[in-house]
This record gives C-alpha cells, structure tokens and sequence, in this order.
C-alpha cells in the first residue's frame, strides 16, 4: 500500500501534522469557532488516517525499529532527530492518534471558550506524544516528555474545574521534578556513552553502583508520570479538575508514557539494577492494586472514583513488567515471563480505552447536570437508556468483564504472577473484587434505581455525537478482549527480544 | 600605536565617536524631532555589529590578537559577545523608545549614557589586562548609576541608584585592593604574564590567595551573586524598566567575559582554589535566588531574584574550569540575555498607559486582552523555567553536563531540584495570563517596531531552542571545541 519512501517520513508526519495544524487552528481566531473546530477535525483525521500503515506495514516478525528516521540535529553534541517504532511503541502511537480524532469529536459543543486554542493544545499535545513514543534519541525523547506538560498545563488550567489553578501546577511540578532526575540520569549515560541513541544505551555495558542510581532516577520519572503509589497524589486532582478532554488524554495515553518509559529505559538500560531492586517496584504496584482500590471504593466524586481506579490498574503494568525479574530467578527461564510483559502492554492498550471512555461518559453526564458527585444522580437509566448502556458496558470491561479488554490485560499478568509467587497473583487478582466492587456500585448508584431528582429527571439522551464517539469505543473494547491477537502478534518479537536482553548482566 | 591595531578596536572606537555625535546632535535638535537621536542609536549599533562581524575572527577564523601593549585582546569569544550585545542594545532601544515616550522622558541622555555603558562593556568584553578591566568596569558602572536614577521625579529611582552607587563603588574598591595584590604578587598588570608569573611560583603564595578572594568578591558583585546580591532587587524595582531592560541584560555578558578573563586567562592555574568559592557562591544564589523569588509580588523583584539564580547557573558553567564549561556558560549569558530583554520588553509593553506595570496582577487575563503578546510571554517564561524545547532548557543541559563532567554530581542535583522549585513562580505569571480574568479590559497597542522587535525576539527564544545547534557550535568553537 505505501511505499518505502513514505514510510521514512512516516513519523515525522505523524508528530508535525498535528503541532502545525495547531498553528493554523490559532490562526483561525476566536471568532471562528466553528472554523477551528473543523480544521482540527480534518488535521486529526488526517493524521490518524496517515498513521494506520503503523499497522498495515508494520513487519511483526523483527523486533528492530521500523520506520526510521536519522537526521543529525545538534551535532556538537551527537544529538540526532532519531525516531523508530518497534513492538512496544507503535500499539502506543496508533492509540494516540486515535484519541486525538475522539478528542475533537468529544468537545465540540462542550467547550464554549477559546475553542481555537482548546483544539490548538490537544493537536500539540498529540504530535508530542507521538513524539515521546517515537523519539529514539534520548535527549529527543526528554524534549518531547518535557514539551508535553506545557499544553496539558494549559488545557486543565484554562478550561478547567474551581481548584484548576492547584491542580495544575501540582501536575506540572510533580512531574517536572521526577523528570529532572531523568535527565541528569540522560546526561550521565551520555557523558559516558557519547552517544544519545537509546539503542547503544542498551547494549553498554554500565556498573552496578551506576546502575542503581540511574534505575533510581528513571523510576522518580516514570514512577510519577505512571502513576505508582505513593506519588500518585497529582493524578487524582488533575483528573477532577481537567476538563473532558484533558482527562481522557491524560488517562489513555499520558500515563502510559511511564509505562512506556520502564520498557524503553528502566528495564533494558539497567536490567541489573532493575532486577536487584525489583521488590521495589513489586511491592508498590500491589499496593497500588489493593489500597488505591480501596480508596476508589470511597470516592464521592465520579472523576475521582475513576482516577483512583486508574491507579490501580496502572499498578498491573508495573507488576507485569517487574515480575520477570522474579520468574527468571524462580524458574531461571523468561517464557513465562513474556506473559507479564504482554500482560502490561495490553493492559495498557486496554486502560486506555476503558479509562477514555469511563471519562467521555462522566463528560456526558457533566455536560448536561454540571456536577461530578455520585448523589447528583441516580437512576439514570430511566432518562437515559442508550447512554446507560454504554455506561455500564464500560464499567464492566473496567472490572475486568471477560469479553472485553480490560480483562485480557490483567488476567495475563496475574497468570504470570503465579509463576513468581502465589501471594502476588493473590493480591493482584483482588482487584478483580475490588474493581467490580467500586464499579459496579458506582453503576448501581448513578444509573440504576429510582429516578434521584428534578435534574436527572430532565435529562436528555445522548445524541449521535456522543453515541459516535461512545459507539467507537465499546467496539475498540469489545473487539479486543475477544480478538486481542493482532496487538500480541505486533508486539510478540519485541518482547521476547526485550526479555533476552534484560536476563543478561551489564555489569562490567 | 599603529593604524592596524586602531583597526581592531574599530567597533570600539565607532561607538565612542557615535556616543559624542547623539550627545552634540542632541544640542541643535528641537523637541519634536528627536526620533533622530533614536535612529543614529540604532545606526550604531547596527553598524558596530555589522564591523564586528567582518572582522578577522569571525569571518576569517583568526584565534586571537592584542593591541595597545597587549592590554587590549580580540577573539572570537568576544567579537560573539559584542555582536550578542549589539544585537540586545538594538532590541532594548526599540523597547525603551517606547517607554519614554509613553513617560515623556524621551531624552539624548538616555542614548549617550547607554552608548557609553555599551562601550565599556565592549572594553570589559575585550580587556586583556586588569587595567582595561577595570577601566570597562567603571564605564559601565558609572553610566548606569546615572540612568538609574534617569527619572529625576521618581525618589525611588534616585534611592535605589544612591544605594547602588554605594555598593558599586565599593565593591569596585574590592576588586581594585584584589588587582593591587596580585599585581604585587606577580609584577604584572597583563593577565597572561600574571598566569605566566603563577605557573612559574606556584599558586600557594598567600598574597595571591588573597588578591583572588577580593577579585571573586568584585566578580560575584557584578553578576549579582549572593551572598553580594542585596542591590539587584532595589535596584531593578526602582530604575525605570527601559533601564532594568539594559542592566540586566547586556552588563551580564560583560560580567561573564570578566570572569573568564580574569579566572581563566590570568588566575588559570588557581583553578581549585576558585572553583570552591564558585561552587558555593553558585548554590547558595541557586537556592535564594529561587526560594526569594516566589514570595514576591512586583514582577521587577521577582525577576531580579530569578537573575540572581540564573547567574547562579553561570556560575556553574565557569566552575569546571574546561573549554566546554566557559563554552556553556557563555551560552547561558546570552540566553539568559534574549530572554531577560523579552521579559522586560513585555513589561513595558504592559505599562503603555502611563501606569508602570509593577504587580504580578497586571499580567492577569493577558490571554483574553492579546493571545499573541500573552503566548511570546508564556514561550519566555517557560525558557526561564528550562522547559523544552524553549531556549532556555538547553542553556540549563549544557551547564549541566559541564558540571556533570567534572564530577560534582551533587551540584548538578541541587542545581534541577531549586529550578523545579523555581519553576513555580514562572508559572504563576502564566497562571495569571491564561488562567485569570483581566482586571481591565483597555486594548493593548504598541507601534509597529515595538511588536515586529518583540515577536522578533520570542522567535529567537523558540528558534534557537527548535534550531539550537547554530549557536551552541558558535559558543563552543569560540572556545576552540
């Protein structure tokens, strides 16, 4: 379909289509909305459409980078534009550009003000993500990673709830200071290596003392931008306060950058590392799975419920990823590891989609009632059948209904925590209580029973925007939790190749 | 002294002859045409930049030659400098113009004492011996105490320049009794035979020792570091911005050159004796410079705390003491330089009615008066903050894999950690820009030049972060990297 000539521009498109598609929606002035709203609509269509030989093309027999692009940028330091995907990051990139379609869609009648520059920051926030997933040069990489909190400040502070202001400068230093660790991590291996490519960095040899530190700071990075326990106190916060769009993005994709960050940098660059303090890592996803899931139980607020269960799922991809270390000393094999690696990439896959959605519903909900608290409602179901329907869909597939996505995700990385230990896969899998638990009693409180008020009683159904936008979704998740096959084939060679690698020392 | 080494100094010399020209044109030009004073001021500098530039070293790669009994020196390190400070002088003409229109001080002086300034910075930019060093010192001191006080109404600005006269007299007083020992020491007033003299008696000579506390003293005064940093804010809240605009500006290139002449060239080989010194004075303004700025609520004090702590960056691009150490620190001045200018351009911009724009407050709601003023804002402030892809991050990479080199792994921690704190207070301002109503609702407007000067100059803050390489490989082989 597309020849080899365009796919080495392919990324380049991807990132730079959108950032300056941005521009031109400034352009198009606050006066225009309907103008702004439009060119978004064909820019992000277009990049999404531009993206999909990411899928058709993608070869899933190698785990080399594809679709390389190697341009020297600041050459006295050896800093290159250097983008690639493998196994890991084009799942990750066809999902960004995925949402950046969905995102315009969804706030094209909720947001009233400065629409221009609403579609502008999401269309920024878009090529930028693309860019963490593709960037293969380290220093790239933390530009992108860096560059992305500027519009996502904008977006919650500008059309954001009352606590905006703290909220999101709470977002931007907390993830700020986790990065600046990273980066004196990323000039450290420079100065080492002299090289910025990531791909050499896996493969130098590094010390164990140096290992640590530099695990050490990738973890203050990604740990908080995942989010783990316990600095995961920005998210539920930024959440509440983001307007719709804002907490889709930052669900679906922005915290599967630190997921995709332990793939890209913790476990490859410092498997030793990795491996020594992998108790670490274990100990704080459990909890993230058991506690946070307990404090989802006792939200007031639907945002916050969802948040907080974001959390706890986030905490399956950090499980699945660390348990390898764990399989491989147990069993002194990585087969059953792959499980968890594949497990985490699903689930992030999955998270995404069922966290974008759960958000695009309260959206609909907070659209027509203005208010996020779970006692504003009830009985929505009698108002709102279509909307309830899917409402409840995706509150299913978020505590891990077999058929839909969110099951195949967890129910792989609990397999593979048997093989590491019983009581992980044990603490693990009572989430699929707890998950029902706080979902399923959300479902009951808001959508179901007697009609609670005057204002639920006025609701209005969804219309066919928001059923486009709901409909593509339970379809993405549905689709995968029976068929999950074409995710798992892209990114199978990429996994094991990852698992080969990190199960051989570094250490000089 | 011959025509080929008047040659060198020909930029010099042109600034000099042109500074007496605006001061005697001045003399026969009626009130109302004084936009004249304005366009030979631009000629200028215009013109010392374009004779800088085809000069031997930057267009023929010539390394370095003397003039005047080798007191004088021209190298590329300079000549980049002096283009850098032209280039601001220009934009801060453009800016100022505005302002004193706007406050009816539109006067020659203001012209004549910065051209002078301007030149001792060229003279400081280019001294090869502590004679000229202090001879540039003091052309640039003595003009800006006058312009700090430009506004003769305002008491404040008398205040704040008696104060700074005050301490910049004795600060130089330091800096001279330093240069008198180690003038005793060595027997020279040349940099390069007091490096030669040290390299031959070894550096333990406590005279010496001494002589070099007092010249580290005179230095961290001059970039404001603490603990000599207590002029910066009264002196930045009290001038006129158009003069703020100047001083923290172009003087910090000068003062980075001074460092690096005199640390470098003369007291080379004192490299670990005044690389403690700078470590701590580099902390230590790091830390307060950021702390002190978040508390403050007049924008001029906040960014003459948030100077301090950019300097304390500097301080760490010179602490290493290697080529790529100076080459970063000479980034990061004239980084620090671009965006400082825009800052205070917008300040005035904001000021145009009349009312000087003081309080954090005036920033509110810009984004709903004019996005694309409010967005050159948000780009200079996030640079300051090191956020990618902005400018201002890479200034902030460079000093730290400088640091990181030489092995003080700890100051490059505690260097990120404050500037996350820091962070914060530059996200206030945006804070007020996008996320807060407008408390007045006036139109901004500002003349042609004005906007073209200062979309001009937030082009170069994003430019030069997105296409950073051209002047990154600039600094560095201006140290033969």
């Amino acid at each position: 379909m597309m020849n080899g000539t365009m796919n080495g521009f392919l990324l380049s498109i991807l990132i730079w289509l959108p950032i300056l598609g941005a521009v031109a929606v400034l352009i198009a002035g606050e006066q225009r909305p309907l103008m702004a709203k439009g060119l978004a609509l064909v820019i992000s269509a277009a990049t999404f459409l531009l993206g999909l030989p990411l899928f058709f093309a993608f070869d899933t027999s190698t785990a080399a980078m594809q679709f390389v692009e190697l341009r020297p940028w600041i050459e006295t330091f050896n800093i290159n534009y250097y983008l690639g995907v493998d196994g890991f990051s084009a799942p990750l990139i066809l999902l960004t550009i995925f949402f950046g379609v969905l995102i315009v869609i969804a706030g094209w009648r909720s947001i009233q003000k400065k629409v221009n520059q609403y579609m502008a920051a999401f269309l920024v926030m878009e090529g930028l993500m693309v860019g963490v997933f593709s960037a293969l040069d380290g220093l790239l990489f933390y530009i992108f990673f860096e560059a992305m909190l500027i519009p996502m400040f904008l977006v919650i502070g500008i059309w954001g709830g009352p606590r905006r202001v703290y909220a999101t400068i709470k977002f931007f230093l907390y993830t700020f200071l986790g990065s600046v660790f990273m980066l004196i991590g990323l000039i450290y291996l420079y100065i080492q290596s002299g090289t910025w490519d990531i791909l050499s960095w896996h493969q130098m040899p590094l010390g164990f003392v140096a290992q640590k530190w530099l695990f050490l700071g990738f973890l203050a990075a990604f740990a908080v931008k995942i989010p783990m326990f316990p600095v995961h106190t920005w998210l539920p916060d930024a959440h509440v306060e983001a307007p719709t769009g804002g907490s889709v993005i930052l669900a679906a994709i922005m915290l599967k950058i630190g997921g995709y960050g332990f793939i890209r940098f913790s476990l490859p660059i410092t498997p030793d590392a990795s491996a020594a303090l992998d108790w670490l890592v274990i100990g704080l996803s459990l909890i993230a799975v058991v506690y946070i899931g307990f404090v989802a139980l006792a939200q007031q607020d639907m945002k916050k419920l969802i948040a907080y269960s974001s959390i706890s799922h986030m905490g399956f991809v950090t499980l699945g990823l660390f348990i390898a270390f764990a399989i491989y000393r147990k069993t002194g094999g990585v087969s059953g590891a792959a499980l968890g690696v594949e497990g985490a990439m699903m689930q992030m896959i999955s998270h995404g989609f069922i966290s974008g959605a759960l958000f695009l519903t309260v959206g609909v909900l907070y659209d027509r009632v203005h208010s996020r608290m779970i006692k504003d409602y009830g009985g929505v179901a009698n108002t709102m059948p279509w909307f309830a329907m899917f409402a409840v869909f995706f509150l299913m597939a978020n505590s891990g209904l077999p058929g839909t996505s969110g099951f195949v995700g967890e129910f792989m990385v609990i397999l593979s925590a048997f093989q590491a230990n019983f009581w992980f896969a044990f603490l693990a899998a009572l989430t699929l209580i707890l998950g029902a638990a706080y979902s399923l009693w959300l479902a009951k409180r808001v959508i179901f029973g007697a009609v609670a008020n005057h204002k639920v009683e006025n609701l209005q159904d969804i219309n066919a925007r928001e059923a486009l936008v709901l409909g593509t979704l339970a379809v993405a998740i549905l689709f995968f939790g029976l068929w999950p096959q074409p995710i798992v084939d892209m990114m199978q060679a990429s996994v094991d190749n990852l698992l080969q690698h990190i199960v051989q020392s570094k250490v000089i | 002294m011959n025509s080929a080494q008047m040659l060198l100094a020909a930029p010099e010399f042109w600034v000099l002859v042109m500074a007496c020209v605006i001061m005697v044109v001045d003399l026969f030009l009626r009130e109302e045409r004084r936009g004249i004073i304005h366009m030979l001021a631009m000629l200028t500098v215009i013109f010392a930049a374009i004779i800088t530039l085809r000069g031997e070293c930057l267009s023929n790669g010539l390394l370095s030659v003397t003039a005047f009994q080798d007191s004088f020196i021209r190298d590329p390190m300079g000549d980049v400098l002096k283009v850098f400070a032209f280039v601001l002088m220009g934009l801060i003409f453009i800016y100022s113009k505005f302002y004193l229109r706007n406050f009816k001080m539109f006067r020659a002086d203001f012209y004549t004492l910065s051209l002078f300034s301007l030149l001792g910075v060229m003279l400081l930019i280019s001294a090869n011996s502590m004679l000229m060093i202090y001879l540039g010192l003091e052309l640039i001191s003595l003009s800006v105490y006058a312009l700090v006080a430009f506004n003769r109404e305002s008491g404040r600005g008398s205040e704040s320049a008696m104060k700074y006269f005050v301490l910049g007299s004795m600060a130089s007083g330091m800096l001279l009794y330093g240069m008198s020992m180690i003038y005793g020491a060595t027997g020279s007033l040349l940099l390069p035979e007091i490096a030669e003299a040290i390299r031959t008696q070894g550096s333990d000579d406590i005279l010496l020792m001494f002589g070099l506390v007092f010249v580290v003293v005179g230095i961290a005064f001059k970039f404001g570091l603490v603990p000599f940093h207590m002029w910066i804010p009264d002196v930045y809240e009290g001038a006129p911005p158009a003069v703020t605009l100047y001083l923290s500006s172009v003087p910090k290139l000068a003062a980075f050159a001074m460092a690096y002449r005199f640390l470098s060239s003369g007291l080379g080989d004192m490299h670990i004796h005044w690389q403690s010194m700078l470590a701590s004075l580099a902390v230590l303004s790091i830390i307060l410079g950021n702390l002190a700025a978040i508390m403050q609520t007049n924008i001029k004090r906040m960014l003459a705390y948030s100077t301090i702590s950019h300097m304390g960056f500097v301080m760490l691009g010179l602490l290493p003491g290697t080529a790529f150490g100076f080459g970063s620190a000479m980034y990061y001045v004239i980084v620090y330089g671009i965006m400082s200018v825009a800052a205070f351009g917008m300040i005035i911009l904001l000021s145009s009615r009349g009312v000087e724009a003081e309080h954090l407050d005036d920033f509110k709601g810009l984004n709903q008066r004019n996005p694309f003023y409010a967005a050159i804002m948000g780009l200079v402030m996030f640079s300051m903050a090191g956020v990618p892809p902005m400018v201002g991050f890479f200034a902030k990479l460079m000093v730290l894999k400088a640091v990181i080199e030489a092995g003080m792994l700890w100051l490059a921690i505690a260097a990120v950690v404050f500037a996350v704190i820091g962070a914060f207070y530059y996200l206030r301002i945006i804070k007020f820009m996008y996320f807060d109503e407008p408390e007045d609702e006036t139109v901004i407007k500002a003349p042609v030049d004005f906007g073209a000067a200062l979309t001009f100059n937030g082009i170069m803050i994003l430019g030069l972060g997105i296409f950073s390489s051209s002047l990154i490989a600039i600094c560095m082989t201006s140290f033969g990297i």
